[in-house]
């Protein structure tokens, strides 16, 4: 590793998904969408991440296959770039340097050199003027070449790449903004502009939104922000021009999009249902409904099979032609606000935090995708402004993640507050949280901070919760056994209501051992004891009302930290009831490490925020990271890591074992990074995963073994240097095994010996697996229990456990995979023989 | 302005019949139509659609279908059986001729224009030959079982193709067989519905029919092979009725739900042969049935059973911003159905099948300008006047003091004496109304009540002696010199009973001398309908107001023009009177203020002040209330001619009566709904 990189702010994923229209490769096989400065490639069957197009320094706004070559792909940015991509093995073939900020691109199947974009007027940044021009790209054979032949086509039209679309054969473009509708015909040089009046009695709407072109007739759609869809017939003549109307939407157009053949028309919006119009019929629409949130943009595959709809809540719905969804490509949903903060899930270590309206969403880092949503109001959300919906505001884990406890509130005017809160158990056989206690009002004001105390290293420990509220009361909640003759259940209830003076309660925590409960009223800090819920001391050295409070850990734990509002960060000492040390800070946010004593604080000044990180012992802070980003940090959080991170820097050990995120107020899910950009690609991106799913021609046989050999002996150069964390996981038979759709695999006893052997490790690697091999111990326990499953289900196959086991033991074993095999062994196969 | 008492009327609960069926003549630019009540309308659409002739309705006639055939005839077949051809010359109808089918649903002119195939209750289409003078049977085709709801020639005329319930069939004319029989699906998206009457049919030259029935759907077909082309669901209710353009590129259909909509024949693309229908746009001017729709060069016309005609223009074949491309609609009659006495304070209502006679009501408050007063005396209904017989009545009129009322219908006319006595009506029915005069097309008394003007066909006009205590006498019978053969509409008397002008069919104005009973003079000709007409009672100049919204001023005892109406038409009228789309009714006159011309329409009432300077094109046409705001020095400098209040609507009738105030019939649209059945039940999202 290198050491003294320095420390860099870096986005980590979560970016939206659905910032431009996605596009599909020719044969349907792959989803190509814009996520931030990358294009992801998504395998339309299985939803998972082939590659990811790294290189632009901006929002990517557009992308487009080749229409030369079909393994290509055109990605324009804010940076003022065109690249092309094989996406296919995720290679950057060429950029095209062109200078301006680059807001849609479009090619044309016609026009071979050259293609269009949206570039603002001049150059300036005044939002509100910008043309269309085609850009002549060089034929030249270098990596990095200039575009600077620009022709103006048209002039003042929407930013938006909806609102400008190309027409049949590319032979007229068409264009909207305002009330307006441009038409610019490439043969005859000619515009044509059709205005529509602004609004007419009925109250109609008639601002155009985007524009879709029918890809075989002289038609062009259009659709408005009163819900109307206009299709445009005629519009070569300047007057004898006509339209017809489809109207079924109730507010805004979102997006248009014409199938393949221009059969039909496809549309959708805030409604969140995909409409079918065949044949420009009013008569004849079909819907898909309940698709969860707006649409923004739709797009259809060239082969006709798919259309896809990306929303509002970072999602991408893949929909087969007859309108059934075959597969859910989820961002991080990024509501307007994360009411509950970012908090860790202990079991599976995913980032949790507001998703869809009243849900809870499980998003996993290191992989990019959430792994499933919580619906925790479990009332159907109504779309409709100004209608006031149960909203989620809190959420607390217990420390071995086996309880959830969640608030939710609905607030009608100043007095009319509504407050439930929710404890969940996490059920084993099931794997998801099942509601246990459902509590109505459990305080007269709002929630300020609920915690649960972490008992689990106490034998006589009872799960035990602690919510402030600001009714000036902090109540102790604990599972008690109320099970009757009939059912045995387990339920919670109130065991302990404390206040002081009346002060509304603002924070709550435990220290680590659980001991101690520290609650903060207003100005004061109290401290009590969690056995007997007695007030040991109080402090309130100084005057300013209790923003954060935290205890330290491990070493440290004998400190209270507290934050001011009115710009201090002080530090108590338990044992000696006083101050340690304060310092001026007006910290935002504090964060406690949970593996280690390190605290990370956020403290903003006139602009702009800045961390530092310390322990508690010592007031000064061994790392200061300025101005980490111009906006106000709202959240942040420490991740542990699966794998320690060897970093070589000594300021920067703080982020070996845990990784810090935190959320900015623009919703910017944010990250340090020790690492350049280049050594971010993870291995799996570089892998050519494509191949595997490429089906067995003669032509693949002679290219495909000749890749292997490469990738083999890539693989043994990177073999010393990557850690090679998941060894089975990464086996390309496990990863067929896994990615291929059920339907096409051969059958088990087939695969059987395949799958074997790659649970085998060789001999080179051995060393390697054995340096990591007991930081992996937590993850290989989880693994352990699925690959038994899965074993299992291969020994139903009709194959001689013996024969099989015989085979194995000749290889040298890893410690975990005899035990395994251990286990196997002692159980019972003797229905096998009555097969 | 000037300030008047005004009398808003509201008691004149007069429903207009609805429109059953419309035939359109490119050719003379014409359009006929029939409403419930059997009456006949005929608009000229050279004249900026002004409703030239009317023949009032029949108890026993309605009228299924309409079509112009040989030339300008006109001729109309009902559910009585009849066919008949109307007498535009004479406003009647001229003869009738029994099909000998039951009730006739359709009827068709061949292309040519000398046949009539009528299409029959019994299922038979019959061929009746169109002769100078008469129209007589020539064959039927084979009879078919169900009856025959719609048809259509062929442009060349060698098919018809037939719409009857389910069914479609095309018909050889040569040999009278069925050549065809398709069969219409009663089912559209997978409901199903009881029968399928295929309400309208057109058979275009490229030998496709269109037909529209009353599932919801229109299709069309290929007339060849029998096969369905294209089908396109436009309504949940029938539709009832479709009109194909000239040229064949465009289509218009009627829905029973009230929409109207435009089909057209669009290239698929640019250059290529390849065309297809798509429906274009929608128009929901009615609020029922339409059950007429024509389709002329530059617009859509519908009309409907809630009474309205709509004329709506094609924006891309109408050029500029002209009196063609604003949509129109009619709901009134343009003639005037409203009598006063001005001097007795009585209004006269014409209703199809009677007279009511109205007193208007009171005050003894005065206020300020915009008040509303209360009514000491309310308006009183004194009598109500039920014409015998079947016959609607054309016309009618009040004499100026209120003693003498007289109407007219078809056949007959008929004048009453009216005595009113401190509260009491009586009144006596004149019986020796001299036999000459079979019916009149326009009455009128004149100003001391001893005359009964009554105008009459050929451009002739008897006068009439009122005698007290209840008598008549035939006195005179003017005529033109030049010998109309147009029946005379509009009349007007001077003031002092010396002249007499005359306004008939051919737009001519003969102006008579009554002290001598001879025609006087001609006002010079001009290519538009006369609309209104009056004679001014102190300088004896004639105002005529023309379809095209011009006004002229004729000085009777000069016989030219007078100045003021040279320089109006050399200052030429502003552009937003002339693109108003009513024409002027009625034209009255202020004796006080000489200078003084108020005239009105269906949406606005203006008095002219010949006094005051023309307006230009820059400034408003509507200037009141900008006007008010003025100081009064700077209002006289901004004043122009024309001052306009467009606070009642829909006006029927003012008129000045003797005190100084003023009387306006209104007629609320609303009013009217309220009287029609329920509309199709729709669904409205959001409600």
């Amino acid at each position: 590793m290198v050491a003294q990189q320095p420390l860099r702010v870096v986005r980590c994923g979560g970016s939206k998904l659905s910032g431009a229209r996605a596009a599909f490769s020719a044969d349907a096989k792959y989803l190509l969408c814009a996520s931030g400065d990358y294009v992801k490639v998504y395998s339309t069957a299985t939803e998972e991440c082939v590659h990811i197009l790294q290189g632009h320094t901006n929002l990517v706004t557009g992308i487009q296959l080749n229409p030369q070559n079909h393994m290509q792909l055109y990605s324009c940015s804010l940076d003022g770039t065109i690249k092309l991509w094989d996406f296919t093995d995720g290679i950057l073939i060429k950029t095209f340097v062109v200078g301006y900020k680059l807001f849609a691109f479009y090619t044309l199947a016609g026009s071979e050199d050259s293609v269009f974009i949206i570039i603002p007027k001049k150059n300036e940044d005044s939002l509100d003027s910008f043309q269309l021009v085609s850009v002549k790209l060089p034929k030249t054979p270098d990596q990095e070449v200039e575009a600077k032949e620009l022709s103006l086509i048209l002039d003042d039209i929407g930013q938006s790449p909806k609102c400008t679309a190309f027409g049949r054969e590319g032979e007229y473009v068409a264009s909207v903004r305002g009330l307006h509708l441009l038409v610019y015909f490439f043969k005859k040089k000619k515009v044509n502009r059709f205005p529509l009046s602004a609004t007419s009695r009925k109250g109609a709407n008639n601002y155009f939104t985007c524009v879709a072109c029918h890809p075989k007739e002289d038609c062009i759609a259009s659709g408005h922000k009163d819900g109307k869809i206009r299709l445009w017939r005629n519009f070569n003549h300047k007057r004898e021009y006509t339209f017809s109307t489809l109207h079924w939407h109730h507010d805004v157009v979102m997006d248009l999009a014409f199938s393949v053949e221009g059969t039909s028309l496809l549309s959708g919006g805030v409604e969140s249902v995909l409409v079918q119009w065949r044949d420009g019929s009013d008569c004849k629409k079909e819907f898909l409904p309940r698709l969860g949130s707006t649409i923004e943009h739709i797009s259809a595959s060239p082969d006709g099979t798919f259309y896809c709809t990306s929303h509002t809540e970072n999602k991408i719905t893949i929909i087969h032609s007859n309108l059934s969804v075959s597969a859910v490509i989820q961002g991080l949903v990024k509501g307007s606000d994360v009411k509950t903060g970012l908090v860790v899930d202990p079991r599976t270590k995913a980032l949790v935090l507001n998703g869809k309206p009243g849900h809870l969403q499980f998003y996993c880092l290191q992989t990019d995708k959430q792994l499933y949503n919580l619906d925790i109001v479990q009332q159907e959300y109504i779309h409709q402004i100004g209608l006031n919906q149960v909203d989620l505001v809190k959420v607390a884990f217990s420390a071995q993640g086996s309880w959830l406890a969640t608030v939710e509130q609905r607030e009608e005017k100043e007095t009319e507050l509504e407050l439930q809160m929710k404890l969940w158990n996490y059920d084993e056989q099931t794997q998801s949280f099942t509601l246990n206690t459902r509590i109505n009002n459990p305080h007269e004001d709002h929630v300020t901070a609920l915690c649960f105390r972490d008992t689990d290293e106490l034998e006589d420990g009872t799960p035990t919760l602690v919510t402030a509220g600001n009714d000036g009361r902090f109540k102790v909640w604990v599972l008690v056994d109320d099970s009757d003759s009939e059912k045995q259940s387990m339920g919670w209830s109130c065991d302990f209501v404390g206040s002081y003076h009346n002060y509304p309660a603002t924070n709550c925590c435990f220290s680590e051992d659980g001991s101690l409960l520290a609650v903060s009223f207003e100005e004061t800090v109290t401290v009590w004891n969690s056995d007997t819920w007695d007030l040991i001391c109080t402090f309130c050295h100084p005057p300013g009302r209790i923003q954060n409070l935290c205890f330290g850990r491990l070493s440290c734990s004998k400190y209270l930290l507290g934050t001011t509002d009115n710009g201090f960060l002080c530090c108590w000492n338990l044992l000696s009831c006083a101050l340690e040390w304060s310092a001026q800070l007006n910290v935002m946010v504090l964060q406690p490490d949970s593996l280690s004593e390190n605290i990370a604080a956020v403290s903003r000044l006139l602009e702009g925020s800045d961390l530092f990180v310390f322990k508690p012992n010592e007031p000064r802070p061994f790392c200061i990271q300025r101005n980490v980003c111009r906006e106000r940090v709202q959240w942040a959080v420490f991740i542990p890591r699966d794998v320690p991170e060897s970093i070589g820097s000594e300021k920067h050990q703080w982020l070996s074992r845990s990784q810090l995120y935190f959320l900015t107020e623009t919703q910017d899910l944010l990250t340090f990074s020790t690492k350049s950009t280049e050594e971010r690609l993870t291995p799996s991106s570089k892998q050519l995963a494509v191949e595997e799913s490429l089906p067995m021609t003669p032509f693949y046989l002679l290219l495909g073994k000749h890749r292997h050999q490469q990738r083999s002996k890539e693989n043994a150069d990177l073999g010393t240097a990557v850690v090679q964390s998941h060894l089975a996981q990464d086996s390309p038979a496990i990863k067929e095994l896994l990615h291929t759709p059920a339907h096409v695999l051969p059958s088990a006893s087939f695969l059987c010996s395949i799958f074997i052997n790659s649970m085998l490790i060789s001999k080179e690697n051995k060393s390697a697996g054995e340096v990591v091999d007991e930081v992996e111990m937590d993850s290989e326990k989880a693994e352990d229990e699925s690959d038994e499953d899965l074993e299992l289900t291969e020994m139903e196959q009709d194959i001689n456990p013996t024969e099989f086991l015989g085979e194995i033991t000749q290889t040298k074993l890893s410690k975990s995979q005899e035990k395994q095999l251990r286990k196997i062994r002692r159980m019972d196969y003797s229905w096998v023989a009555a097969l | 302005m000037g300030e008047f008492q005004v009398h808003r009327v509201r008691f004149f609960a007069y429903v207009p019949a609805g429109i059953r069926c419309v035939a359109h003549s490119p050719r003379s630019a014409r359009l006929a139509l029939a409403r419930t009540d059997g009456a006949l309308e005929v608009y000229n659409f050279a004249a900026n659609y002004f409703q030239e002739k009317g023949i009032p309705g029949h108890e026993t006639r309605s009228t299924e279908a309409l079509c112009w055939a040989a030339g300008d005839r006109l001729f109309g077949a009902g559910l009585g059986g009849d066919i008949s051809e109307y007498d535009l010359e004479k406003l009647r109808v001229k003869y009738s001729l029994d099909g000998f089918g039951g009730p006739i649903w359709s009827m068709a002119a061949d292309p040519s224009g000398t046949q009539l195939a009528v299409g029959c209750e019994d299922g038979s289409v019959k061929l009746f030959q169109v002769l100078p003078d008469k129209i007589q049977f020539e064959r039927s085709l084979d009879r078919q079982k169900g009856r025959v709801m719609s048809l259509s020639w062929h442009p060349s005329g060698t098919r018809i193709a037939v719409g009857s319930i389910d069914l479609l069939r095309v018909f050889d004319v040569k040999s009278g067989h069925a050549i065809q029989r398709i069969l219409v699906d009663r089912r559209l998206q997978g409901l199903y519905s009881r029968e399928c009457v295929v309400w309208s049919v057109a058979f275009l030259s490229d030998g496709t029919i269109v037909s529209s029935d009353s599932v919801g759907k229109v299709q069309f077909w290929d007339a060849e092979k029998g096969t369905l082309l294209e089908t396109h669901p436009v309504s949940s209710s029938a539709v009832l009725c479709l009109a194909v353009s000239e040229e064949e590129d465009s289509i218009v259909v009627g829905t029973s739900e009230g929409a109207v909509y435009q089909f057209q024949l669009l290239p698929v693309k640019w250059g290529s042969a390849e065309s297809k229908w798509v429906r274009t746009k929608p128009f929901q001017h009615h609020t029922h049935d339409v059950r007429a729709v024509a389709h002329s060069a530059t617009a859509l016309i519908s009309g409907g059973l809630d009474a309205q005609l709509v004329i709506r223009p094609l924006m891309e074949k109408v050029h500029g911003k002209g009196y063609d491309a604003a949509l129109r609609k009619f709901t009134f009659p343009h003639r005037r159905l409203v009598s006063c006495a001005k001097k007795a304070g009585l209004l006269l209502f014409q209703f199809p099948q009677h007279l009511e006679l109205w007193r208007l009501g009171a005050t003894n408050s005065a206020g300020k300008d915009g008040d509303i007063l209360p009514v000491s005396r309310a308006p009183e209904h004194l009598l109500q006047l039920k014409s015998k017989g079947p016959e609607h009545i054309c016309c009618s009129c009040i004499s100026l003091c209120g003693s003498w009322i007289a109407y007219s219908t078809a056949s007959r006319l008929h004048l009453h004496r009216v005595h009113l006595e401190n509260g009491s009506v009586s009144v006596k029915r004149v019986s020796k109304v001299p036999k000459l005069l079979c019916s009149a097309h326009q009455l009128l008394c004149s100003a001391d009540s001893t005359r009964l003007f009554v105008a009459s066909d050929q451009g002739a006009v008897h006068v009439l002696k009122l005698l007290e205590p209840g008598g008549c006498g035939h006195l005179q019978t003017l005529r033109p010199n030049s010998g109309s053969a147009e029946a005379v509409y509009l009349l007007a008397a001077s003031a002092d009973g010396d002249w007499l002008a005359a306004a008939g069919g051919d737009w001519e104005i003969n102006i008579y001398s009554l002290r001598h009973f001879k025609p006087h003079c001609t006002v010079p000709a001009y290519n538009c309908a006369v609309t209104a007409l009056a004679i001014h009672p102190v300088t004896n100049n004639l105002v005529i107001t023309h379809s095209d919204q011009q006004v002229f001023e004729f000085s009777i005892p000069d016989r030219e023009y007078t100045t003021w109406s040279r320089k109006v038409q050399q200052h030429g009228l502003h552009k937003g009177w002339l693109e108003r789309d009513m024409p002027i009714t009625h034209i009255t006159f202020n004796p006080k203020q000489p200078a003084h011309i108020l005239l009105h329409d269906t949406h606005m009432f203006c008095i002219l002040d010949k006094s005051l300077p023309l307006p230009d094109d820059a400034t408003p046409l509507m200037n009141q209330t900008s006007l008010k705001q003025l100081s009064e020095k700077a209002r006289r400098g901004h004043a122009h001619a024309f001052k306009i209040c467009k606070k009642y609507q829909p006006l029927l009738f003012v008129d000045l009566l003797e005190e100084g105030s003023l009387v306006v019939v209104e007629r609320p649209l609303m009013d009217i709904k309220t009287q029609l059945p329920p509309p199709v039940q729709q669904k409205k999202f959001g409600t």
